[in-house]
């Protein structure tokens, strides 16, 4: 799959933004006044932000809007929906702390669980492609869900649990790569029932329908970079969770701190390029690019 | 809302024969033709006569070389269009509702004002078969020509689409797939037609018709070297007439 910049940004931001905001909203930590506006800002400035880099990849980003309409279906309405309530949710949990001082728990805890189930949904979107067989696992929202909450913990100082998330996300990567690398071949989408001609002898392109490019060779046979992947994938793992896990074991100061968590968005953000990047669809079959 | 309707009252369909397309493009063509200037967005076209050319195309036309265990290898032409699947995943992704299937023929269709671009139902099809317009920004793919096939200002002849109507070799034939009676269906009964990717659930409406297994040439018997031997044996071991005095006096000088 084509790892457009848009949606990596998006994914990799909004994950963050709201893992912290669920801690936020659990009150973990439970601060008040200015200590509490900047934490609010920092999880509403990297949520936000990572919704509207999504719209930039739309071909019409002027219709949004009708996005939200169909949640009964479609896993990317619901995150819509999901996403604007949980702002809504929180934004109204934050005004109240910040401005008024009144922390009303249960507001803080419906806001957690639509934070959280954003980045269900965001992983979902995902998930559900068959067409996409590393993709479409259980694990796939594990990930999403490990990462966004350790993260999260990380952003939010909560030294005592965000270590064991970073580890569980770390484990849950490991599994997901693994599993990855075969399920093209597990899923039972291959030449033969791509084309229906399996049964007459082994099948093999042999011309494209044009010489030059077009869309789906594009969006969906990235072959660019994937030399690199095993580099790529130390690096998210080191710097995505090995360095952050590190840092929080030691004594704790502001600018390791910082250190942690941009070696941790550096290594997501390698960990979510990869996550496109190395995705195989199986209408690459038809191209012979598989 | 982007519910896939219980049941459809027809399946419309196209049955492609595999054994019969000679990979003409002849159908990439008339599509792009009909459909640029007709439903929807026109199909634009980026650097069109420079070196990085390419297209929105709703129908393309793959060649394969098969290669059997035994004997010579076989070239299948391979046209690949919207299969108008019964479980299509196309239609469910949509977020915006503007993938739809409709009851009344099956056929899927985008509305595309809207679309909003987004590109899943492209992510979610196994085929193919849908492709974000790079000049409009909207979701294109084959209508089964619904802008011919009921359209009475047209004669009766070209109510079929486009690509149907322009192929030469008669490889593609449209139809209801849901009446078993229907010529399609029967077609599809008589040559064993099969569903592209099977397992990815999709129940796919088109159906392809397999590649006829290939003549072989006879073997020769043992001890001749060509079956044809026997017919390139000398008619007359000696020459006569006029030949054989010339051959006569040329042996002579």
């Amino acid at each position: 799959m084509h790892p457009a910049p848009s949606v990596i940004v998006f994914t990799t931001l909004s994950g963050l933004g709201f893992g912290l905001l669920f801690w936020l909203g659990l009150g973990m930590p439970a601060s008040e006044g200015w200590v509490a506006a900047v934490f609010f800002a920092i999880a509403f400035g990297l949520s936000v932000g990572g919704l509207l880099a999504s719209t930039f990849h739309l071909g019409r980003p002027e219709r949004a809007l009708k996005a939200f309409s169909q949640w009964r279906t479609s896993w990317l309405s619901r995150e819509a929906v999901c996403s604007v309530a949980a702002l809504l949710v929180m934004g109204l949990y934050a005004a109240l702390v910040v401005l008024a001082g009144v922390r009303v728990d249960w507001l803080g805890w419906i806001g957690a669980a639509l934070s959280a189930g954003t980045v269900f949904t965001t992983s979902m979107i995902y998930a559900q492609m068959k067409t996409v067989p590393r993709w479409n696992t259980a694990l796939t929202p594990a990930l999403f869900l490990a990462v966004s909450l350790g993260g999260g913990a990380l952003l939010a100082g909560q030294v005592g649990i965000a270590p064991w998330l970073l580890t569980l996300a770390a484990a849950v990567q490991l599994a997901w790569w693994v599993r990855g690398d075969r399920a093209l071949a597990q899923s039972g989408t291959d030449m033969a029932s791509a084309t229906g001609l399996g049964h007459i002898g082994a099948v093999r392109a042999f011309e494209s329908p044009h010489s030059g490019n077009n869309y789906l060779l594009r969006e969906f046979v990235h072959v660019v970079g994937r030399k690199h992947g095993v580099k790529l994938r130390a690096i998210a793992m080191s710097l995505g969770y090995m360095v952050p896990v590190l840092v929080l074991v030691l004594p704790f100061s502001h600018l390791m701190a910082l250190l942690a968590v941009i070696a941790h968005l550096a290594g997501m953000a390698a960990s979510r390029w990869l996550f496109f990047a190395e995705a195989e669809h199986v209408v690459g079959l038809y191209y012979g690019k598989r | 809302m982007t519910g896939l309707p219980e049941k459809t009252m027809r399946k419309m369909g196209l049955v492609i024969d595999l054994d019969t397309c000679v990979g003409c493009h002849a159908c990439v063509v008339s599509c792009k033709g009909w459909n640029t200037e007709n439903y929807g967005a026109p199909l634009s076209d980026q650097d069109p006569y420079g070196a990085d050319s390419s297209g929105t195309f709703l129908n393309r036309v793959h060649s394969y070389e098969v290669q059997p265990e035994a004997g010579a290898a076989q070239l299948v032409h391979f046209p690949k269009s919207c299969l108008h699947c019964e479980d299509a995943p196309c239609v469910t992704v949509c977020p915006t509702g503007a993938s739809y299937k409709r009851v009344e023929d099956g056929i899927v269709l985008v509305n595309e004002s809207d679309c909003i671009g987004c590109g899943l139902c492209a992510w979610a099809c196994p085929y193919g078969a849908r492709e974000i317009d790079a000049a409009e920004g909207v979701m294109k793919k084959c209508t089964l020509c619904v802008d011919r096939i009921y359209n009475e200002n047209l004669p009766e002849v070209d109510r079929v689409p486009a690509c149907v109507r322009t192929c030469p070799s008669g490889a593609r034939h449209f139809g209801d797939l849901g009446d078993p009676d229907s010529d399609v269906s029967q077609l599809v009964a008589e040559r064993g037609g099969m569903d592209l990717m099977p397992e990815q659930g999709t129940k796919p409406v088109n159906k392809y018709l397999p590649p006829r297994p290939k003549d072989r040439t006879q073997h020769a018997p043992a001890g001749e070297i060509d079956i044809l031997a026997p017919l390139l044996a000398p008619v007359a071991e000696e020459p006569r007439g006029f030949v054989g005095w010339l051959d006569k006096m040329l042996e002579k000088v």
